[in-house]
Parts: structure tokens; sequence; C-alpha cells
């Protein structure tokens, strides 16, 4: 067993990368990802351990929204606080794992905040598997005091990947349209938040209507449709520079635009008099590459995660179906073949599936289905559910469901069907896009 | 933005009005043209000729599609027929074509049919003569329904192509 305190030699960012080098592979405790919300671990995560008062508060919120994100991936139970027996004081003594066992917790988080001399914080995590009696994982990160939250988030991830073998998604963004106003006249903006909800804020002024946002794989780039200057046209908003701009000069609207899986290009719509066609724009050389040539509807492009092939929507066929292409636009085939009409596609991050929406018996449904269109599978249905994206490990699907004469709002589920839940928006929102892992 | 084009429209027309009341008082007799507007007080009831409203009631400035449909409907055509006799009628006006969409659609292909409806209809106007010159095109998609109700009745309403005079009529 190696020594606790070898762990907390190293502090701040160089360590997280580390964190995952450390876990141990031997007889730990793990979560199943596909049936795990049969059977939701139970975890006991602490009050972060704190000296001062106002660290003491950071040590509070941040075991809070570790709790929250936990809970809310459906893969974990949290043990409640009023259980537990042993009250964790110092981070260099281990847990007494018996205490722990029988309150039936299986893992354990534990956590100390610490106010620094120069303003900020350190913000230590371990994580102990009870039944092995092990250490798992833990880091330690020095930051300013506001930026809690996005530490809560890292340590989230470290559990979900300590416990399921897979990358965690809570140190992520969602990008989306906030709407208000009746529905005839309605006034939608770019809004960014966290992916639990909190710190949200506007992007764009109510001035002009916005559509279909979408991040860049660096996380610092958004893609969308605004009719800021009248026609529909593909925008480009940089998060670091707060500026925006239309990407490219083009005779027609633009609109569904998508990242390169690299961040180099976009791909997106252009219609011109009447016929939608799909171009590829290399942000670099600015040269447009027409990628379909087709009198029908060709729409919705999205990347796999390797570059090398795009699906899309057309009605070329008669109705609008999914279709998939090679990058250059050669090799056109239908991958869609079930009842109803499917739309939107987005491929996973894992490439293993595409995310759609179908529409069929005056019903709008998000579902999955395999690149070459076999294994089709419904996640959820209702009288309008659309746009699905995909969080960064490919395990949950965020999409935006209305209500007949409803305003619309941001649901996620699982990739099993399961876990379905509303996320908490100020106001009535959809178009989702999530974030990559933020870096 | 679009906001103000009305107003600033609303001011060239008062101009050219102007300079047709200067032009009907001279002396000489002349024929009077299609375009003259009779003054109000001889049409107490209806739209001023050649005005928006004019063109809104008396021609029909929207026409209607069936289901993830963009073909022209029969109805359809003799209301573009109509728009394009007043158009030759009223030669300075100049239109924005937006095809819009019901909600029974996702949102990019809807931009898509509602490109497709615009150009429908911007086309067979063409076909009656009016100049393309006159007349821009945009979708609206599911944005910007009519009928704001989640039923068969808005739906058909919503699906439409929408001749919005952006300039050049009479006010």
């Amino acid at each position: 067993m190696r020594s606790l305190q070898t762990f907390f030699a190293a502090i701040v960012a160089a360590t997280l990368l580390c964190g995952q080098a450390w876990a141990q592979d031997s007889g730990r405790t793990r979560i199943d990802v596909d049936e795990g919300h049969l059977n939701p671990m139970p975890i006991a995560v602490v009050d972060f351990i704190a000296t001062a008062p106002p660290a003491a508060q950071v040590g509070r919120d941040v075991a809070q929204v570790i709790r929250a994100n936990l809970e809310r991936s459906s893969l974990f139970r949290s043990v409640a606080q009023a259980a537990f027996i042993e009250r964790i004081q110092a981070m260099d003594v281990p847990p007494r794992f018996g205490d722990w066992r029988i309150i039936d917790a299986q893992a354990l988080a534990v956590g100390q905040v610490t106010a620094l001399p120069d303003g900020r914080v350190r913000i230590e995590f371990k994580l102990y598997d009870i039944f092995a009696e092990q250490f798992l994982t833990g880091f330690s990160y020095s930051t300013t005091p506001d930026n809690w939250r996005r530490i809560a988030h890292r340590i989230s991830d470290q559990i979900y990947e300590q416990l399921t073998g897979e990358r965690g998604y809570f140190d992520t963004r969602i990008v989306f349209v906030s709407e208000s106003g009746p529905r005839t006249r309605r006034v939608k903006r770019l809004m960014i938040m966290d992916q639990d909800g909190a710190n949200p804020f506007f992007l764009t002024s109510p001035d002009a209507m916005v559509l279909t946002p979408r991040f860049s794989p660096s996380t610092q780039l958004i893609t969308y449709m605004s009719y800021e200057t009248g026609a529909p046209r593909v925008f480009l908003y940089n998060l670091e520079t707060n500026r925006r701009e239309v990407l490219g000069d083009f005779p027609g609207m633009t609109f569904a635009p998508r990242f390169a899986p690299d961040g180099g290009g976009v791909v997106f719509t252009l219609d011109m008099n009447g016929n939608a066609e799909i171009f590829a724009m290399d942000l670099r050389s600015r040269q447009r590459r027409r990628l379909t040539n087709h009198p029908a509807i060709d729409t919705s492009p999205s990347y796999s995660p390797d570059g090398a092939q795009i699906v899309f929507n057309s009605d070329r066929g008669g109705s609008p179906q999914l279709y998939v292409m090679a990058a250059d636009g050669s090799g056109q085939r239908r991958i869609s073949f079930g009842d109803g009409r499917y739309s939107t596609p987005v491929w996973s991050p894992r490439g293993d599936l595409i995310a759609f929406t179908r529409q069929g018996g005056g019903r709008f449904a998000i579902g999955v289905m395999r690149p070459d269109g076999s294994g089709e599978r419904i996640l959820t249905e209702s009288y309008l559910d659309e746009a699905p994206t995909w969080s960064p490990n490919g395990r949950v699907i965020m999409f935006f469901r209305e209500g007949r004469g409803e305003g619309p709002r941001i649901w996620s589920v699982d990739l099993t069907g399961r876990n379905l839940r509303q996320l908490p928006t100020q106001t009535e929102a959809s178009d989702p896009a999530w974030s990559p892992l933020l870096p | 933005m679009r906001n103000t084009l009305p107003m600033r429209n609303t001011l060239i027309v008062l101009a050219a009005v102007a300079s047709v009341a200067a032009c009907a008082s001279r002396p000489e007799p002349t024929p009077t043209p299609a375009t003259t507007p009779p003054a109000a007080s001889e049409r107490p009831q209806g739209p001023v000729p050649g005005s928006i409203e004019d063109f809104r009631v008396s021609v029909g400035d929207r026409i209607f599609f069936g289901y993830d449909q963009f073909a022209l409907t029969t109805e359809a055509r003799s209301v573009l027929e109509r728009q394009a006799a007043w158009l030759r009628q009223y030669p300075g006006v100049r239109l924005l074509v937006a095809g819009n969409c019901d909600e029974r659609g996702t949102r990019e292909y809807n931009l898509a049919l509602g490109a497709r409806r615009a150009a429908a209809a911007r086309d067979f106007l063409i076909s009656l003569g009016v100049a393309g010159t006159r007349m821009e095109t945009v979708s609206y998609g599911k944005e910007r329904p009519l009928d704001p109700r989640a039923n068969e009745e808005a739906w058909s309403v919503n699906r439409n192509s929408h001749s919005q005079i952006v300039s050049g009529a009479v006010s």
C-alpha cells in the first residue's frame, strides 16, 4: 500500500492529469454503467473538512455539488449524512472502514479545504473503496475561492471514472437557446451554463433570433445560426473574446452548422433558391467545399468522431431520412429504414451510435442506431422531443421537450433509456449542445 | 433592425406621394394614371390602393401549403397571379418572400422546407413577369407561427409563404 502522503506531494493542475495513473485495478468496487441504475452504488461523501469558517462553507458546498452530480447520474446513491458514524477530522488518517461498511457505504469520498496565504484555497480529495479497504484515487488543487464549483465537478468526474471505468462528464457546459415571449413573437437568445444548470449567462442580445448552437471540440468556440443580419447566417462565437463573426459570404442562407472533430472546420447547410446542400469550410484557409448535389433537402450534417464520415438528413427518398457519406461527399447511402421521419442526426463521441429525432404517429422520439442503421432503439418519446446532444462520454443524451401548446425545456436521458430528468433553466429553453470535458 | 425599415419606407413613400400630388396640380389635363391614389374621402371603405393593406386584404399576401409540401395549390397559384398583377401595377414595390412551417417538423429540416416554399412562390411570381430583382427570400422555418395554437387548424395556417412588402407601397 502506497503512502497516502505521496498522493499530495504534488499539487495543482498537473496532478489532475496524473490522477488516473494512480488508480488501482485489482479487486475494486465497480459500477456497470448499463445496469448501475438498477442498484445505485451507495457512496458517502463527507462535507470537506476545514479549519476556518469561510473554507468550511466551501467544504460543505463542494460536497453538496459532488453528491448532486453523482445522484443525478443515477449510478450512485448518496448515503445520508445523519447515518455517518465516523467523523472525518484529518486527511492523513485512513478512515475506519468498518464504520462505513456498517452503514452500507461502498465508497467514501473525503476532502479538505485550506485557505492559502495568497488568497487562494487548496482543495484536497481522496476516494476509498470501503469493502477492499483501499485508497482509490485523490488529488489536490489550488484555485481561487470562486472556482470551487469546477473543482467539485472535477472531483465528481474522478469518482465516476474510478468507479465506472468510463470518463466522467460533470466538468462540462451546456450552450442552449433561452426562449421568452409569446409563440408568435418569440425572443431567442444564446445562453451558456454549467452542466448542472449553475452559472447561467446570456451570450447574445434579444434583438436577433438565434438557433442551434454547437460547441467546438476546443470548448472555446461556438457555432450557431442567427437572423442578426436579416437572412439566416452561420456565426462563430469566441467565448474567450466574446467576439462573433459571420462564417463566410454566401449567396443564400446558411444554417445547421457543426464543427469537425478537430475543430478546424465547420460543416453546414447552404440554401440557394430553395435547394439545401451541405458544404464544409476550413476555418484556416476559409476554403469551402460542396459535399452534396441533389435537388432534395440535404441538411443537419454531423461528423463521425474520427472525421472520416458525415451523417446527414435528406428527403431525397420522399421523406426525411438519415444518410451517411464519406467526409468528401462520396458514397452517400441511406441508413434509416424504420417507420416514420428521421432527422437531427448526431454522431456519438464514442463513434458507435447515431442519435436522432424520429417523428411518427403524431409524436416525436429521441433514439439511437448504429452507423449502419442497425440496432435502432427509442429512448424517450412525447408530443415533441427534438435535437439530441451527447455527453462527452457518450452515456447521456440531452434534448428539448415541448408539451402540446407549452414552451420547451431541456431534458436528459441515459443511453439506457432510463433516468429521464429536466434540467433547471430560468427560462424556457431549447437546442441544447453539450461541451466536451473542459480543459 | 427590421422594425425600423417600414418607418423609413413610409418616409420615402410620403415623399413619392407629395411629388405625385405636385404633378396633379399642374393645369394641363393628363389621363389619370392607374397608380394615382384616390382621395381618402372618395373611398371611405377599404384600403388605399397600392398600400400594404391593399395588398394584404384585396390581393392576399400569404399562400398556404399541405403538410411537408412545397408544391403550389390551385388556390396558391391564383393568389400569386393576383400578387403578380398587383406588382405590375405598382412597379416600385419590393418583396421579402418568407417561407414558414408548422411545428410538426424538426428545426433545421423546417428551415430548408421554408426556403423551398419561399422559392416556389418567388419562382412562380417570376414566371408571371415579376422581376426577380424585386424579391428576396428568407425562411423562418417553424420559428414564426401566425397562429400560436397547437392544432390542425393552426398548423395549416402556419404552413405558408408570406409576400411581405418591404418598400415602394403607397402609405
